[in-house]
């Protein structure tokens, strides 16, 4: 767990996001219909997903590694990474709502994407609600971490895979090509992709702070 | 560590002061392109903000765990 204290990565996050600021906003874009200059957000609105699906990889690791070897740490590590995860999961939420108002010409149309995105939000927030209401340290642990992992693919399933088998609006679904087949050409990528690599990373350094934070916490807590 | 972040903080009022003095010209870079470089670099200061603070709080905890 060393890698958590180390600075290296954390300031190649900061420059690689902040490249994108530069590269995302001046370099030039294709020009669509109704997008506009809104295919920018792409730059901004899809790494916050991305952000999120780090954290809660990482969520779940801890939770199997709890799960084996019943360290306390691993199960405070899941769950900060899930309170990050709920964050950047609020920040996704809110810009593609205001993405689509300007888009799709509502804030929430009740699209596919939308609603099983809300769904999954909820499914996130039942975690935390779940962990709340056990008082017992070492069941809240092993009940949260084996819920964590079976949350998991559920919410890979309601926002990746279901509003992609019907009709959305949102790009990648229901015959509706994703920016990757034709509209994110080889000038998007190079803002693109250091965007979803920074901001995975920053939401990761956001986790270890609050682990850190939890450990000190916990250390305080405990009765010696 | 607190009056680095103090002046890094100083220097970065004066690049906006700085951006809007030089706005009262013409020919500015950043008024160009429908003055979409004046997004770019309040974005930049922001981020830029966001950035620093995380990283004095990154510090401010590893001083903690040391007194551990």
């Amino acid at each position: 767990m060393k890698f958590i204290y180390q600075t290296w990565w954390k300031v190649v996050a900061v420059l690689l996001v902040f490249s994108t600021i530069f590269t995302g906003l001046l370099f030039p874009v294709p020009t669509l219909p109704i997008l506009h200059e809104t295919i920018r957000n792409l730059y901004f609105h899809v790494p916050m997903w991305m952000g999120m699906l780090t954290v809660f990889v990482v969520s779940v690791y801890f939770s199997i590694k709890y799960l084996r070897h019943g360290n306390e740490e691993d199960d405070l590590a899941a769950v900060e990474c899930v309170n990050v995860g709920l964050l950047f999961f609020s920040l996704g939420l809110l810009t593609g709502m205001l993405w689509a108002k300007y888009t799709w010409g509502q804030f929430w149309s009740g699209d596919p994407k939308q609603d099983s995105a809300a769904i999954a939000f909820l499914l996130y927030c039942a975690y935390l609600i779940l962990r709340n209401s056990i008082d017992e340290e070492q069941k809240r642990a092993k009940i949260s971490a084996i819920y964590n992992i079976f949350a998991f693919p559920i919410m890979i399933v309601l926002i990746f895979v279901l509003p992609r088998m019907t009709d959305s609006l949102h790009p990648g679904s229901g015959g509706n090509p994703a920016f990757g087949k034709y509209d994110l050409d080889n000038g998007m990528k190079i803002a693109f992709y250091p965007a979803m690599l920074g901001w995975s990373f920053i939401a990761l350094w956001i986790a270890t702070i609050r682990y850190r934070i939890r450990l000190i916490e916990n250390k305080k807590n405990a009765i010696n | 560590m607190k009056k680095l972040t103090f002046l890094l903080l100083l220097l970065l009022s004066c690049t906006a002061v700085f951006a809007q003095d030089a706005s009262v010209q013409m020919d500015d870079a950043l008024k160009s392109n429908g003055k979409i470089y004046v997004v770019v670099t309040v974005m930049a200061i922001i981020f830029t903000g966001i950035a620093i603070y995380l990283f004095t709080i990154d510090r401010r905890l590893k001083k903690i765990e040391k007194e551990k």
